[in-house]
């Protein structure tokens, strides 16, 4: 291969495949925020919607 | 277990969790476009320099129109009838109009699936020999010489579409969790170690190289050249699966508290990493084609549709070593990932009808599936499939869907005004913020850009036609087919409701209050002294 393909090769994977893990990586550990609005259903009544099928 | 929800928001079906909705919506974005639309469009338009234009596409049309849909079904839980109808009553037609296209691309969208079913069995004795494109139209499709429709059933193509039919109605019938997510939690998995196998195989192919250097040298001098943003925007536009119902469809199953631009993001770049993946491991393969045949890469690129597929791809496969294996994993990797969207345009279709007409979802599987397998066995069972399909495709994606986007945008952002409310919705349940330049890329220059886009494209149709097919054809099947989603739009928009659209609140609650924080909060949103507007809420 060419120089300049293999670096735009490797600058393509780095950003896409580098975007897909970091923010994989972020969703992971940061997986909802902190604290939610009022006025909302619990904790317990909003996980008891994944039952519904 | 709710049997019917109707538009009942608490009765809704859900998904397991945010990793069942991450997998089902990558699902629904990786398709056949991912596998044999993305190579040949990045090779034509630049090479490696195509790269700048897709990555600019990506985050200032693509990310925010798809956050933009899941806002929308998330915040107004429901297809898209139902939600866009929350917005405002007489936009329920908008969401009409997108239930049809997902009819349409649902009818000839199994039929691709069932060609490639029937290709991932020949893989395993190269039944397709050595003139690919003979045993393709003439001994495969028994296409005739002249564009038509006709009712002639062609048997190995009608009995596979039957059976991708009967797969797709059972799943259905199972439900969002135990079928639609199932599905997905299975294929993505194995898509992904499939596609890993066959590019890390590719790789190592003699001519592999070429067709590397074909695909990543960037002529940069073209980044000057309009079409090659038009069609950047236009890949980008495509692949992600956004603005025709799908992606609000899929957010409106998530729990009320669930993280949405996040998500959002991860599944817009895997499905970036797979179509890079895909252009690796297809343009190794046609490296080592022309090595062995001594000509152009160039040559072997020409077709970017269903021709890459299955016709020079067997045709690489054929002179493959372990061409059996490489056949295989090809097409049932083409199978797997065309699966997974077909059901996510079915769903879409499926979830309308039960809002509406209150149906369970095994009625919605027998009512609404079933007349939808027949209409697409009279249609694409037929000899006249390949042309009824080459048009109808061409024309629900480039103008269908670029007219639903275009519209979505403007009446919720424009005609609604509910640019902000969405704002705050992503905002304040997401981990990454969004503000005034999501607006301005979802509701401005997202629909500007895809209006250039529509009009070159009708602009180019109009003076060179398409395919040098007949112009009743392009009228019949193409505009005929954009008509059938209008009308589609008005007639399921009179019909009555059986059940309470309007009986609903959205949450968190946009108060004049709330704008005014948000409006405080996107003006210093550069001021880390400033307190969080935001930070009122409950742990």
């Amino acid at each position: 291969m060419e120089p300049t393909p293999i670096v735009f090769m490797i600058l393509a994977m780095v950003v896409i495949w580098g975007s897909l893990l970091a923010s994989t990586v972020f969703l992971a550990t940061r997986p909802e925020v902190a604290t939610w609005p009022p006025g909302g259903p619990t904790d317990e009544e909003d996980a008891a919607l994944d039952d519904i099928d | 277990m709710a049997a019917r929800a109707g538009a009942d928001p608490e009765a809704r079906p859900h998904w397991s969790g945010q990793m069942g909705f991450v997998l089902s919506a990558i699902g629904s974005a990786v398709g056949l476009g991912n596998l044999w639309r993305f190579p040949a469009v990045a090779y034509e338009n630049g090479g490696g320099a195509f790269l700048i234009p897709y990555l600019v596409a990506f985050f200032t049309a693509g990310v925010p129109i798809l956050w933009l849909d899941y806002a929308i079904g998330h915040r107004y839980r429901g297809s898209p009838p139902l939600a866009l109808r929350r917005i405002q009553r007489r936009f329920e037609a908008l969401g009409w109009f997108q239930v049809g296209l997902n009819v349409l691309i649902s009818l000839f969208y199994a039929a691709l699936l069932a060609w490639s079913a029937s290709y991932f069995v020949f893989a395993f004795t190269r039944r397709w020999g050595a003139d690919t494109e003979t045993f393709f139209y003439d001994t495969y499709l028994r296409r005739p010489a002249g564009a038509g429709f006709n009712l002639d059933f062609v048997p190995a193509t009608a009995g596979p579409l039957a059976l991708v039919w009967l797969a797709v109605i059972v799943i259905i019938a199972l439900g969002v969790r135990r079928g639609v997510e199932r599905a997905n939690v299975v294929f993505i998995p194995l898509l992904t170690v499939a596609f890993v196998l066959l590019v890390g195989r590719s790789m190592y192919l003699p001519g592999a190289e070429t067709g590397l250097d074909a695909l990543f040298t960037p002529n940069l001098h073209r980044l000057l050249e309009p079409s090659i943003w038009i069609a950047a925007y236009g890949q980008i536009f495509f692949t992600l699966s956004i603005s025709y119902g799908i992606m609000m469809t899929y957010s409106s199953y998530r729990r009320r508290k669930a993280n949405q631009t996040t998500t959002g993001l991860v599944v817009a770049l895997a499905n970036g990493s797979f179509e890079m993946l895909a252009g690796i491991g297809v343009f190794c393969a046609l490296g080592f084609m022309a090595a062995k045949e001594g000509s152009p890469i160039d040559h072997l690129v020409g077709d970017s549709g269903a021709g890459l597929a299955f016709i020079t791809y067997p045709r690489v496969v054929s002179e493959m070593p372990s061409s059996a294996f490489f056949g295989v994993v090809f097409f049932g990797s083409m199978f797997m990932a065309g699966f997974t969207s077909l059901l996510s345009n079915v769903q879409v279709v499926v979830a309308s009808a039960q809002d509406k007409f209150n149906l369970s979802a095994r009625q919605a599987a027998l009512f609404v599936c079933g007349p939808m397998a027949v209409f697409s066995l009279l249609l694409f069972g037929t000899t006249s499939a390949f042309y009824t399909l080459d048009v109808m495709d061409h024309w629900v994606n480039n103008v269908g869907i670029v007219v639903s986007a275009v519209a979505l945008s403007v009446l919720v952002v424009w005609v609604a005004r509910k640019g902000r409310e969405l704002t705050y919705h992503l905002t304040v349940l997401s981990t990454l913020s969004v503000g005034r330049i999501w607006r301005s890329f979802a509701g401005t220059f997202g629909p500007f850009v895809l209006v250039v886009w529509l009009v070159q494209w009708l602009y180019s149709t109009y003076a060179n036609g398409y395919h040098s097919y007949p112009r009743w054809f392009l009228i019949a099947d193409g505009w005929g087919a954009i008509a059938v989603c209008g009308l589609v739009g008005v007639v399921f928009t009179v019909l009555p409701w059986r059940s309470q659209p309007d009986d609903f609140t959205p949450w968190p609650e946009f108060s004049p209050q709330v704008a005014q924080r948000l409006a405080h909060w996107e003006d210093t949103l550069l001021d880390l002294s400033a307190d969080d507007p935001f930070e009122a809420g409950e742990k």
